[in-house]
């Protein structure tokens, strides 16, 4: 495909593609708002639902916390290395964010495992509703994000399109902060 | 990569093109195409109103739960399947690149992929018709628990395929209002600065960021509401916890909203139009401008007007009813500016004229009786009736027809490069307006004498079954069918004036902007040396100059 000029103009000064990912990130902050915005209005007038929430391990939910930071410190030095030109640092470290990624949704399916074993499924109460729905759509948004990430870096890795490095960044930065909302809300609100 | 002038198959050029003029192409026949079926329902249940229990011509038989079909999925596809695409998608993707002077999108194969999953959602929309227990019934706005389960709606299948559709079409437009939103801020053309870009691409834009800011918790509430469907979760089930009025906040914080993500470009579009037709220049650009600003933020704060019986909180009523009233003042000064425009100009009753002069007379009867149900006290005895319906449809039809009919009349010549026959177009309009008020005039007293919306039939209601009322049913049915007759008038002079029209030059109108200094119809990388900017879009009958036009890339 032919690239238009209109990609190549900035009459912001902002380059087109940063400029694009952060209104994705704007149009997703609303969808979880609107998501977690309904879960604490329900969980204000729910106290019962503490009872259930002692249940949620908070310590898995601490440690994917930890992953997940210092998986977007990796993406902030995968950055970095692109912005001093060095494809193949970058791709590392866009390789180790994804494993970050992985370890993430490791930790997560052997929570939800255990949970579903003791019949904290998704129908037992509204709060494992929420808890399913918050998370698995954080959760999925996670694999989006290795999923693009791993297509970048085959790029990266050749000197190639080096500013995306950083757009991914932001995107993984929102999916980390989203996160940063889930587990106090989800885990640690008993 | 490489650009070769090959030959392109009439696939990757018409199915899969990235071009956006082609993808505004897709959206505006997908559009009219989902018209056709959208005023189809429409005469399917006005027939059973006016007539009850009649085998309708070319429908059959409606039983009561085909009229909640047709009652649900005309309304859901008028505005999700119709004014969405047409007004934002294929003016939008048409103008924005032109207007600005550049050669396409930004993201075009993003642009594409919006299309496409456009497209996916309205096969899904209409292969619900044909499942088991038919398209969902549970009205457009989709209340639990009526929407939320299948013993209420009788449509199992219907309901979660008509939300997955609703859902699809929303991923479509963030893609598309990502795309254009970045694409006006970005890619103008040398020298246009703020306030040389035209009223309709600022209407645009903010109508899609207004889009963006709402859709979300909807989209949210969608997927809640999937679970409520098909894993019986009780997110809006108070049984279980929930509560059905969360799903009406979700929805009408969307919903409203949404009523000026669709009224922003059809007023951008009688901008233009007006300004041409008039030889003036536009009223109060920045007026206009602060105006929709002002628009689309209040437009965030007066969704629970809506719910005014739902039971929230009265003095929470008393709040909405204050900015809901709020809301009429910046849309009143749009229209003052646009009359102000029109004041002392030379006009030029052409057919584009003719309907954006009716969209300011027909969206002000809208607006006007929106006083009266925007009002908490005078809403409850309103609230659900047909004049809340002929209300909206003052609104909507204005905005999703009447307006849609200017631009494209306006912009046919350089969409096919070819004139729309003018006789055939004035005939289409009279034809179009004028049944369109003897549709819904005689709705609003139905509504003043106490009918409510969404019954099948009245026969079993003394006081609403009585000789006199039914004479106004039919009254509006009849002029239903003369409405959507004319269309046919319509439809003939666009695809004979796309083959056999008279041969449209680069400016017909002599209009200003920069879609104009295009070849009609553009041809792929539309300019052929890319524009400069050195002028404001609406120097009309400017003093002191020979021509009474300035276009926007005209070196002094």
């Amino acid at each position: 495909m032919h690239q238009p000029i209109a990609t190549t103009r900035s009459a912001t000064g902002i380059p087109t593609g940063r400029l694009a990912v952060w209104w994705v990130i704007a149009s997703e902050i609303v969808i979880f708002g609107g998501l977690l915005g309904s879960y604490v209005m329900y969980r204000l007038l729910h106290d019962a639902w503490s009872i259930e929430a002692a249940n949620t391990h908070t310590l898995a939910g601490a440690t994917n916390t930890f992953v997940l930071l210092t998986s977007s410190l990796f993406v902030v030095l995968g950055h970095h290395a692109a912005e001093h030109g060095d494809g193949k640092k970058a791709f590392r470290y866009l390789w180790l964010t994804i494993l970050g990624g992985f370890i993430f949704l490791i930790i997560k399916s052997i929570e939800w495992t255990g949970e579903i074993h003791h019949g904290f499924v998704m129908t037992k109460s509204l709060f494992w509703a929420f808890y399913y729905t918050a998370a698995g759509l954080h959760a999925l948004h996670v694999i989006a994000g290795m999923v693009i990430m791993a297509i970048i870096s085959f790029d990266t890795i050749k000197n190639k399109n080096l500013h995306r490095v950083e757009l991914i960044g932001i995107y993984w930065h929102f999916v980390d902060i989203v996160w940063i909302f889930l587990f106090p809300l989800l885990y640690i609100a008993k | 990569m490489s650009h070769d002038h090959h030959e392109q198959s009439f696939f990757s050029k018409y199915l899969f093109s990235t071009d956006h003029k082609v993808i505004a192409m897709q959206y505006l026949f997908t559009g009219m195409f989902m018209a056709l079926i959208g005023g189809f329902f429409a005469y399917g249940f006005r027939m059973q109103l006016a007539f009850p229990g009649i085998e309708v011509p070319g429908l059959g038989l409606v039983t009561p739960n085909l009229y909640n079909e047709l009652v649900t999925n005309h309304g859901s596809i008028m505005i999700f399947w119709v004014a969405m695409p047409v007004l934002i998608a294929a003016f939008g993707n048409y103008l924005i690149p032109l207007m600005i002077g550049c050669d396409d999108m930004v993201f075009p194969r993003l642009n594409r992929l919006s299309y496409q999953i456009f497209l996916i959602s309205a096969i899904v929309l209409i292969a619900s018709f044909f499942v088991p227990g038919g398209g969902f019934s549970g009205a457009w706005t989709s209340y639990p628990p009526l929407s939320a389960q299948a013993k209420y709606n009788l449509t199992p299948l219907g309901a979660p395929m008509w939300l997955t559709a609703v859902a699809l079409e929303f991923v479509a437009f963030l893609l598309g209002g990502i795309n254009f939103i970045t694409t006006l801020m970005n890619s103008r053309a040398p020298g246009m600065k703020m306030w040389d870009i035209p009223i309709v691409l600022w209407m645009i834009v903010i109508a899609s960021i207004v889009f963006m800011a709402s859709a979300g918790p909807l989209i949210a509430g969608a997927v809640m509401l999937l679970f409520d469907q098909i894993y019986h979760i009780g997110f809006f089930n108070p049984n279980k916890g929930g509560d059905p009025i969360l799903w009406q906040h979700l929805f009408w914080f969307f919903g409203h909203p949404e009523v000026y993500v669709v009224l922003l470009p059809a007023m951008g579009i009688v901008a233009e139009v007006i300004t041409v037709f008039a030889r003036k220049k536009l009223f109060g650009y920045k007026t206009i401008l602060y105006t929709t600003i002002a628009t689309g933020t209040l437009s965030f704060f007066v969704w629970a007007h809506h719910q005014f019986v739902a039971g929230i909180d009265p003095r929470m009523a008393n709040v909405f009813t204050i900015t809901t009233i709020l809301i009429s003042i910046p849309v009143t000064e749009m229209c003052f500016a646009y009359i102000a425009t029109l004041f002392g100009g030379s006009i030029e009753l052409r057919t584009p004229m003719l309907f954006a002069l009716a969209f300011l007379a027909e969206f002000l009867i809208g607006g006007v009786t929106g006083i009266f149900l925007g009002s908490s006290g005078s809403d409850i005895y309103f609230h659900d009736t047909y004049f809340v319906l002929a209300h909206f449809h003052y609104t909507f039809v204005p905005i999703a027809i009447i307006s849609v009919f200017a631009g494209i009349y306006y912009w046919f010549p350089k969409m096919f490069g070819r004139h729309m026959n003018e006789t055939l177009g004035k005939i289409h309009f009279w034809g179009t307006v004028i049944p369109f008020n003897l549709i819904f005039l005689p709705l609003f007293f139905l509504g003043l004498a106490g009918q409510h919306r969404r019954i099948y039939s009245y026969e079993n209601f003394p006081e609403l079954a009585k000789p006199y009322l039914q004479d106004l049913r039919i009254l509006a049915t009849v002029s239903l069918i003369v409405m959507l007759s004319f269309q046919v008038v319509f439809l003939f002079n666009f695809f004979y004036s796309i083959f056999k029209g008279k041969k449209a030059e680069k400016n017909p109108w002599r209009a200003n902007t920069l879609e104009w200094a295009a070849a009609s119809p553009p041809p792929h990388g539309n300019f052929p040396e890319l524009p400069q900017v050195y002028r404001p879009p609406y120097e009309y009958s400017v003093p002191g100059r020979e021509l009474d036009y300035w276009p926007q890339n005209e070196k002094a």
